[in-house]
């Protein structure tokens, strides 16, 4: 008889478990204020961003790949779309689709020399990192822009309660018949999520409503996680990161899909700029920095080797959930913010540990 | 009509012609088997064919049932029934065996991976070569015999009418090697042809036909090629070579001097299974001048025992070691340690233990020796090398190793797999080692270089040293050996006497059966 594997993945459960340590933890220190719909909705909102980028590094270092410039250019495209708005005027869909298509065009370019130039990513990105920092410090001419009301909508608004509720079924019920036709141990799954999205609706519309940002990060989760499971390309990203040897031999462009991948994550990084800008309702001269390193954290804490391969976008979330709410559990407490920084180093040295532990004790 | 012909293909790389003017041809349902030394262009040749060097960047002409054909890549090639089965093996270890299989040609509907026909392709693919695993295990539970029927299921997947296989045997234990030779032969029947390269003329002739040719490649040119039946191993070895070979194993004369290595009740815990033993209550004695063999199956604990030896292995060590008149004493517990007592190893995969491949020749040959070559006084304290001092002493033992080297500052990477291993042999005999520990100290290199590597080994014992040799070719393990302890799963069987042992006598030893 053939054993069936066992669906618990031993990695994700860590993460679970120390993210509902963390959870507990600040809640005692808090007495319940982390709890509260008006601080998760918050902390939901202040992940956006980073959980943007992680999205993209996720797929960039399962290609045994790296990205430092994506900080930068965030906030390069950010600052972009905002000037455009604001100062030239241009309809917001234009000056939304102005820092996407600048973030992919910058994307491209770096991952052609990455490609075709056989230049390190490492020294790409790190070389445009700087490129974009000076730019965008040029482009605001160094003071801060903030774009009028409408232009905020997808950083600061939230959707109405009611259209919450419908959001929260429809994908509920999309779960279930999931469920309904998977076998074994992944229907509880299933049933899990579902039971775990009407509740996190639930939850977000005791406060205002699901935060538009929000939605666009699980929007987007959603659809690239679909392109890295279940699309050649995907697919081809964890062959090329996991054996390039063996992706060349089976005929695999891999310079097109390395351009393919950095362009997706300018993309992201164009997205990411737009959602940052609103949120914070300007656009400063140093936007975006450091963010980069947030980025591939919540990547690596999640469960992203940095080898190449292996990894995913959920858990990549996971791990930026983990990271914002040190942040704002911190902040709550009126720690130093010194302490912010320390901590959050010390838990990524921590998980990757961890899973290096498990990996010997399995081997 | 040949299926295939390759007509007088010249290559050149910077400074070296890899193939000059070699032709080449294939018939339906034939399986061409090409030999020749490391080096001889074999590799060179197959990918010219397979267009990994595109159409342009040689001369000659390739041929496909009649018809010129210009391959860029290697998918156009595959697109026309060539499929190539690369000498290291190329699959994804994280990704199922399912794709593995059709990675990069994956059946799709609306973009998406159709995963229910993705799973039904490899299954019968998998049956094809009859490999009873489940499609959605990850590749990198399998063993590499297993890993090596992927990627002819892979190949087959392709529809492939011609296979090339790079030396496919070269990490397979003798049971696969001999399942995946009699797939060949049930493939053929199929209509499957076959380019076949291998270093081991045993396998090359249980494999052909009596009609079936054989082509030797040597220095870029082909020097013959003969029907099975016309031929042998000897007229081929020779024809590799160049010259014929004594085949002979300069075994030193035995005189046994004192013990320098003494071992009692070794054992070496298995890290996989935490409760057993993978070298079970080893005793031995190697005396000056001596070469002590060690035998025993894939797993048997030979490497194991080695690297126990020198320190390096990775889980708890038992017993008592003296070496070189020393104390006697517990394992040890770094390599640092190990040869500071006088020990040296020669691992069994150089690329991943031996050589700094970035390095040149002289960085590489003194690695282990650099404290040797500090200057004098207060430059020395601070670690300061003497050049002169390193140069002549990298440059003593070329010249003792008959090392084929550019020049000192020559990249190691350039070398070819014999004089890799003289560098590595090198290194270690510049820290002046009592015991030398070898583990398959002849694997992957050709014909000429294995001779010198035997002559070096008795001039050494001659000098003496004591030398442990670990290797799974019997006749060189029985040719070199004074005195033979078989191993089997990890407890020692029996010693017996090099000279008087047979390989049979051996295996019987080595299964149980003795």
């Amino acid at each position: 008889m053939r054993l069936k594997r066992l669906p618990l993945d031993w990695r994700a459960l860590t993460m679970v478990g120390a993210l509902l340590a963390i959870w507990v933890v600040f809640s005692v220190a808090t007495d319940g204020t982390f709890l509260l719909p008006r601080n998760l909705s918050l902390l939901a909102r202040q992940m956006a961003v980073t959980s943007i980028l992680a999205i993209g590094m996720v797929l960039v270092i399962v290609a045994g790949q790296i990205d430092l410039s994506v900080g930068a250019l965030a906030g390069l495209t950010g600052a972009l779309a905002a000037l455009a708005y604001t100062r030239l005027g241009w309809p917001l869909a234009f000056a939304f689709l102005l820092a996407l298509t600048a973030g992919a065009a910058l994307g491209a370019i770096e991952g052609s020399l990455v490609a075709w130039l056989r230049i390190p990513p490492f020294i790409v990105t790190l070389g445009g990192m700087l490129v974009f920092q000076g730019t965008l410090l040029g482009v605001t001419g160094g003071v801060s822009t903030s774009p009028p009301r409408p232009y905020l909508f997808v950083g600061q608004a939230y959707l109405p309660q009611p259209a919450g509720w419908v959001l929260a079924g429809l994908v509920a019920a999309a779960l279930a018949v999931g469920a309904w036709r998977a076998q074994g141990g992944r229907r509880f799954g299933r049933l899990g999520l579902a039971a775990l999205a009407i509740g996190a609706v639930a939850l977000m519309n005791a406060y205002q409503g699901v935060p538009v940002p929000v939605l666009v990060v699980l929007a987007l989760a959603t659809v690239l996680s679909t392109v890295a499971h279940h699309t050649p390309f995907g697919r081809h990203l964890y062959a090329i990161g996991g054996n390039r040897e063996a992706a060349f031999y089976s005929g695999i462009a891999i310079e097109r899909h390395l351009v393919g991948v950095f362009t997706l994550m300018g993309l992201l990084a164009g997205a990411a700029g737009v959602v940052l800008t609103a949120r914070v309702g300007s656009a400063t001269p140093n936007a975006g920095q450091l963010m980069e390193l947030d980025a591939i954290a919540a990547a690596v804490i999640g469960g992203t080797s940095l080898l190449g391969g292996q990894g995913t976008i959920w858990g990549a979330l996971l791990g930026a959930l983990v990271m914002a709410s040190l942040d704002n559990g911190m902040s709550l407490l009126n720690t130093e913010a010194f302490w912010q920084p320390i901590l959050k180093g010390a838990i990524l040295v921590a998980a990757v540990a961890v899973d290096m532990a498990g990996r010997r004790g399995r081997a | 009509m040949p299926l295939l012909e390759l007509r007088a293909i010249t290559k050149d790389f910077p400074g070296v012609r890899a193939l000059d003017g070699v032709s080449f041809d294939l018939e339906p349902g034939e399986i061409h088997a090409l030999c020749g030394e490391n080096g001889a262009g074999k590799s060179t040749l197959i990918k010219v064919l397979c267009g990994v060097h595109p159409a342009g960047s040689y001369g000659g002409e390739i041929r496909l049932r009649g018809e010129t054909v210009r391959f860029r890549n290697l998918r156009d090639s595959e697109a026309h029934g060539i499929a190539l089965i690369a000498q290291e093996l190329a699959l994804v270890p994280r990704l199922s065996i399912a794709e593995n299989l059709l990675l990069g040609r994956e059946p799709l509907r609306y973009g998406l991976v159709r995963w229910s026909d993705l799973r039904a392709e490899a299954q019968r693919a998998l049956d094809l070569v009859g490999l009873a695993v489940p499609v959605d295990t990850p590749v990198r539970e399998l063993g590499i015999g297993q890993q090596q029927l992927v990627e002819i299921a892979k190949a087959l997947i392709k529809n492939a009418a011609i296979l090339v296989l790079d030396e496919p045997t070269a990490a397979l234990p003798e049971a696969d090697t001999r399942r995946l030779l009699s797939l060949l032969g049930d493939l053929r029947l199929r209509g499957v042809a076959a380019i076949y390269i291998s270093h081991r003329l045993d396998e090359v002739f249980a494999l052909a036909e009596p009609t079936d040719r054989i082509t030797v490649l040597r220095d870029g040119r082909s020097v013959g090629t003969a029907r099975r039946e016309g031929t042998s191993p000897e007229r081929l070895i020779s024809l590799m070579v160049g010259r014929e070979l004594s085949g002979g194993f300069p075994r030193p004369e035995r005189r046994p001097g004192e013990v320098l290595l003494r071992l009692a009740g070794w054992s070496v815990a298995d890290p996989q299974n935490p409760g057993r033993r993978v070298v079970d209550d080893v005793s031995l004695e190697v005396r000056a001048g001596e070469v002590l063999g060690i035998a025993g199956l894939m797993g048997a604990g030979r490497s194991a025992l080695l690297a126990s030896l020198f320190g390096a292995a990775r889980s708890p060590v038992t017993g008592t070691i003296q070496v070189a008149g020393g104390p006697s004493r517990g394992p040890f517990h770094s390599p640092a340690e190990a040869g500071a007592a006088g020990l040296a190893l020669v691992s069994e995969d150089r690329k991943r233990y031996g050589l700094v491949p970035q390095g040149s020749v002289l960085d590489n040959l003194t690695l282990a020796a650099l404290r040797a070559f500090r200057r004098r006084g207060l430059l020395g304290a601070l670690g300061i090398l003497d050049r002169p001092a390193r140069r002549a002493a990298a440059a003593g033992q070329t010249a003792a190793l008959r090392l084929k080297a550019a020049s000192l500052d020559a990249p190691v990477s350039q070398l070819s797999g014999g004089n890799q291993q003289k560098v590595v042999l090198g290194r270690w005999l510049l820290r002046g080692p009592r015991v030398l520990l070898l583990d398959e100290p002849t694997r992957g290199i050709d014909i000429g270089a294995k001779s010198e590597i035997y002559d070096l080994i008795g001039r050494l014992v001659g000098e003496g040293l004591g030398v442990i040799l670990v290797s799974s070719e019997l006749p060189e393990l029985l040719g070199l050996s004074h005195r033979v302890l078989v191993l089997s799963q990890g407890r020692p069987m029996s010693i017996l006497d090099g000279g008087a042992a047979t390989p049979e006598r051996v295996m019987a030893v080595a299964t149980g059966q003795g």
